[in-house]
């Protein structure tokens, strides 16, 4: 046996599908993190179907895990795969369109049966036809070898079967000269309790990286160097996790107990997840009856002196507007934690969009402004929900952070901060101590910088106060069906949330000499629209860059910014709300790009998004 | 916030009053409305249940019963229609130090809150409920409610309403709550009873208060108030017995159903004594139902009491335990995770 060569690549991305129940996603996320710790820039793009396990085979039951490595810095999980992992007929037929000819695809050759074949509404087995001709298509009999590879254990044939993703694993792992100790690690890690399934697992995952070295299939193996990362401790982070950390150290920070309600709906139950697992940070979760009753859990903790959140997606927004306005009214601390999915109604759960924007902003009755902070990748969540958190507590009002199912669910390689390096929010919190007005205490006495009201939480003798949803009197709090009043607390809630924005720092462009077209993101597109800007400049366009994380209020310098350039390109993943909101507000003719099929842009789709913008110019 | 249960025993120094729990807000009810005499035995209640005022906190949600929380000189918070026991559960779970009620009423508590409510109950958050019933929208101006007769004429039902009306106490029952007791607006001894029980209760303590209102379903309960033959005062430990001269006793059938008998053809070791902590639900739900609406006998006072654990007491419970395990969290080793790397320059 002859050691093969070896090729370097700069950028690898490889897409593994199969069915729900292959493993797909634990088999891309194994070698996401075996990619990251190799040094490599990795990210990913998980895309499963709602249903659990749709009928094995069938095309709605195909999950995928799209992975994008590189030795340089990446900013997206990849437009178009150099390797397809196909591990039945149905995952091909819905990936194989995805591919650039010449791309590799690997498939499952057992897995090509009539039955299959029909399930995937082939007519005929595309590994026989034409149908393949512009890839290089390598045909491995999985499971016919993992099961081969397990003859000597006692685990029956559909269990043996079963470990044919590992297989997989490790003919990729050998293919992009991946290490294999890790990987096995992990394996006893998790199975430890079950030696059997462990030791066949690693059987499975070292026959695979074995096949890929001796086989006459494959002439070489690549290799993608590790890239050069600013210096620190790193590590891989979902977006979901990110939120999630970011609260717990957002109570850390203030000092505050951590409170979420919360009501199971995908793509945000992973947040109730992990802080359900935290306990011992002193967290308390409440999984509620409803998605009201998880916000308004959420609110009386707050008023109950905690930091507050609640974790959804979009159509649990919709059923929490009352209490969100009861929030704005009561002047109390609340995170809304909205993981956004494709709408409306239920819509598509498992894909991401960014089309609640204009929910968080305007949807509640009366005139009830919420601030909104966006995450702009998954490692971003952590610090935007801190931020998010700040607002909240600094102003006493609910703040809506905003992600989405591409950040919640996509990985990339985190630095770790160090504690110290993390906002110190104890000043903020500030409890209500004692009389605040000739003797008496006045619930609704403002801050005159912040126009913060007092946060008395009960408990505290001589502070007895009742608040709610009525209008209160400006100062005591007391019910006030004044009209004068009215307009009064009104235009204080609204210059409340204006005032934010003394606090937040300026919008910072990347700007290029020359550039008169800027494009202006916000939310998860940060990564696509920074890959099509860089790839343009590379073509010798002059483009200017800029990504908004405050979205109410806007950063004070955003007038200027606008103005300062003859075109402004938003692209989002919706039909323009971003785009309504800054011609509403700065009179500026912003043009969109908008497109919702519940997947990132593609840096491809951008870059024609810039070149179209750019002609317009000329 | 650990701070607060010590200062709550300083409280003992001045002894509070009944007016000390009145704030200094108009109360705005209709005149002649039950909520006035509810008010009032409250405010006479609080004082004598050794908690700290600061530790008091009134929580409702929409409707006349709601406003409760502004009249009383306490923590208060005035929400949304049906929310207050989602709203209370967050307080109470995360500061078992305070001591939480719910005020609300039958539209309120049965009809937009119900989902609310019954969960509440299930999960033995530790609240003290009270249920004000006058089986009628009042603040809406008079709409017929989840728990009015049926064939009931308002507004909004000219030729009679159509749908079943609830029975608050066996939705509570039904629900599993661990304290359910029913009382009487103007019944100043029995509902001050009934409160003081309530408010002693670890857990979820249901109470429905039988409240007249004057304006838009005036005497709906008066078949039922003190003194009337159709009122049955249940006593735990006592043989259930009703009717002017207590005539009327409820006995348990050999099918297992309830009936009225008359005690003078039965004999007093016919009847059915009543037991409120029996753990089983069953027999105290068979009392709820033997009128379905207050027109026939109707039992008040205490149906069941048993003890659950409490919400809250269990989810610090859990923090507690998994800081004694693990340790107090270390934001650094949560960041840092187990699968790390390091780059260099």
């Amino acid at each position: 046996m002859t050691t093969k060569t070896v090729q370097q690549r700069g950028t690898v991305t490889i897409r593994f599908a199969g069915d729900s129940g292959d493993g797909m996603q634990l088999t891309g996320n194994r070698f996401t993190s075996v990619s990251a710790v190799l040094g490599n820039d990795v990210a990913t793009q998980p895309d499963f179907p709602a249903e659990i396990r749709a009928p094995a085979g069938s095309l709605p039951g195909v999950s995928g895990f799209q992975l994008h490595f590189a030795d340089h810095d990446i900013l997206t999980p990849g437009d178009a795969p150099d390797v397809l992992v196909a591990m039945n007929p149905a995952a091909l037929k819905t990936n194989v369109d995805d591919l650039e000819p010449g791309a590799t695809i690997v498939v499952n050759s057992d897995a090509f049966s009539v039955g299959n074949l029909r399930k995937a509404r082939y007519e005929s087995n595309p590994l026989d036809d034409a149908t393949l001709s512009a890839y290089n298509v390598v045909s491995v009999p999985l499971s016919t070898l993992t099961v081969g590879a397990l003859e000597d254990t006692d685990l029956g044939k559909k269990d043996k079967e079963r470990a044919k993703n590992m297989f997989a694993l490790g003919l990729m792992s050998w293919m992009f000269s991946r290490p294999t100790q890790p990987t096995i690690d992990w394996v006893w890690s998790r199975f430890g309790s079950q030696p059997e399934l462990a030791e066949a697992n690693i059987a499975a995952f070292t026959a695979g990286f074995a096949f890929g070295e001796t086989t006459e299939l494959f002439a070489h193996s690549y290799e993608v160097k590790p890239a050069a990362l600013p210096p620190g401790r790193y590590r891989q982070i979902t977006g979901n996790t990110a939120v999630a950390y970011g609260l717990v150290a957002a109570a850390e920070r203030t000092g505050l107990p951590l409170f979420l309600g919360g009501y199971p709906i995908t793509p945000a139950s992973d947040v109730l997840h992990e802080l359900a697992r935290l306990k011992h940070f002193g967290v308390r979760t409440f999984q509620a009856e409803d998605e009201i009753a998880g916000v308004g859990a959420a609110l009386g903790a707050a008023f109950a002196g905690n930091l507050a959140a609640t974790v959804t997606s979009g159509p649990g927004v919709a059923l929490k507007a009352e209490t969100i306005g009861l929030a704005v009214s009561v002047e109390l601390p609340l995170l809304i934690l909205n993981i956004q999915r494709g709408g409306p109604s239920t819509g598509l759960p498992t894909k991401t969009e960014q089309a609640d924007l204009l929910q968080a902003m305007y949807g509640r009755n009366g005139e009830a402004p919420v601030p909104i902070v966006a995450a702009s990748t998954p490692g971003d969540c952590f610090d935007a929900t801190i931020e998010a958190a700040r607002i909240a507590v600094a102003y006493r009002t609910p703040v809506f952070l905003l992600s989405d199912g591409y950040l919640a669910n996509g990985a990339e390689p985190w630095r770790i901060p160090s504690v110290d390096e993390l906002p110190d929010l104890r000043g903020i919190v500030d409890f209500a101590g004692g009389p605040n007005h000739d003797g008496e205490f006045w619930p609704f006495q403002r801050d005159p910088t912040t126009l913060a009201r007092p946060w008395a939480p009960p408990g505290v003798a001589g502070l007895e106060h009742r608040i709610g949803g009525l209008e209160k009197a400006d100062g005591t709090g007391n019910i006030s069906y004044d009209p004068d009043n009215h307009q009064r607390m009104t235009e204080l809630r609204a210059a409340k949330v204006a005032r934010i924005a003394d606090t937040i720092p300026p919008l910072a462009v990347d700007h290029e000499d020359g550039a008169r077209l800027l494009v202006l993101g916000w939310g998860s597109t940060y990564g696509p629209i920074r890959a099509a800007v860089r790839r343009a400049r590379a073509d010798g366009a002059a483009v200017a860059v800029a990504h908004l994380r405050h979205l109410n209020p806007f950063p004070s310098n955003l007038a200027d910014v606008l103005h300062s350039y003859e075109r402004v390109l938003v692209p989002e993943m919706n039909f323009g709300q971003l785009q309504r909101l800054l011609r509403a507000d700065f009179l500026v003719d912003v043009k969109g790009y908008h497109r919702v099929n519940g997947l990132p842009f593609t840096t491809a789709e951008l870059v024609d998004a810039i070149s179209h913008e750019l002609k317009g110019l000329s | 916030m650990t701070d607060t249960a010590t200062r709550s025993a300083n409280a003992e120094e001045a002894p509070l009053r009944k007016k000390d729990f009145q704030s200094d807000q108009e109360v705005r009810w209709c005149p002649g409305c039950g909520d006035y005499a509810i008010l009032a035995n409250v405010q006479g209640v609080m004082p004598g249940l050794g908690i700290a005022r600061e530790n008091l906190v009134f929580v409702s949600g929409i409707g006349c019963a709601a406003r409760f929380p502004y009249y009383m000189e306490t923590y208060g918070f005035h929400s949304i229609h049906g929310r207050a026991p989602a709203i209370a559960t967050g307080i109470s779970a995360t500061r078992p130090d305070l001591k939480v009620f719910v005020v609300t009423g039958d539209g309120d508590a049965l009809s937009i809150g119900g989902n609310h409510l019954i969960h509440a109950m299930r999960r033995n958050a530790n609240l003290t409920i009270l249920l004000f019933n006058n089986q009628i929208y009042g603040l809406t101006k008079g709409q017929y409610s989840p728990t009015s007769e049926l064939g009931k004429i308002t507004k909004s039902t000219p030729m009679g309403s159509l749908d079943h009306p609830f029975n608050p106490v066996s939705v509570a029952l039904g629900a599993e709550a661990t304290f359910v007791g029913r009382s009487i607006d103007n019944e100043r001894e029995h509902l001050t009873e009934m409160l003081i029980q309530a408010a002693a209760h670890e857990g979820t303590a249901f109470v429905e208060i039988y409240q007249n209102c004057n304006i838009f379903n005036d005497g709906a309960f008066d078949a039922v108030r003190r003194n009337r033959p159709q009122q049955i005062r249940l006593e735990h430990g006592k043989p259930i017995r009703f009717g002017n001269e207590d005539e009327f006793g409820v006995a348990l059938k050999r099918t297992g159903e309830l009936e009225i008998v008359d005690v003078a053809t039965v004999g007093q070791d016919a009847l059915l004594v009543h037991d409120a902590h029996r753990d089983d639900p069953g027999l105290a739900f068979m009392l709820s139902r033997l009128s379905h609406t207050p027109t026939g006998p109707t039992p008040i006072g205490l149906f069941r009491q048993v003890e659950r654990p409490v919400y809250g007491t269990e989810l610090n419970r859990q923090v507690a335990d998994a800081i004694a395990r693990r340790g107090p969290g270390d934001l650094s080793d949560l960041l840092a995770g187990a699968d790390s790397w390091t780059v260099t320059g």
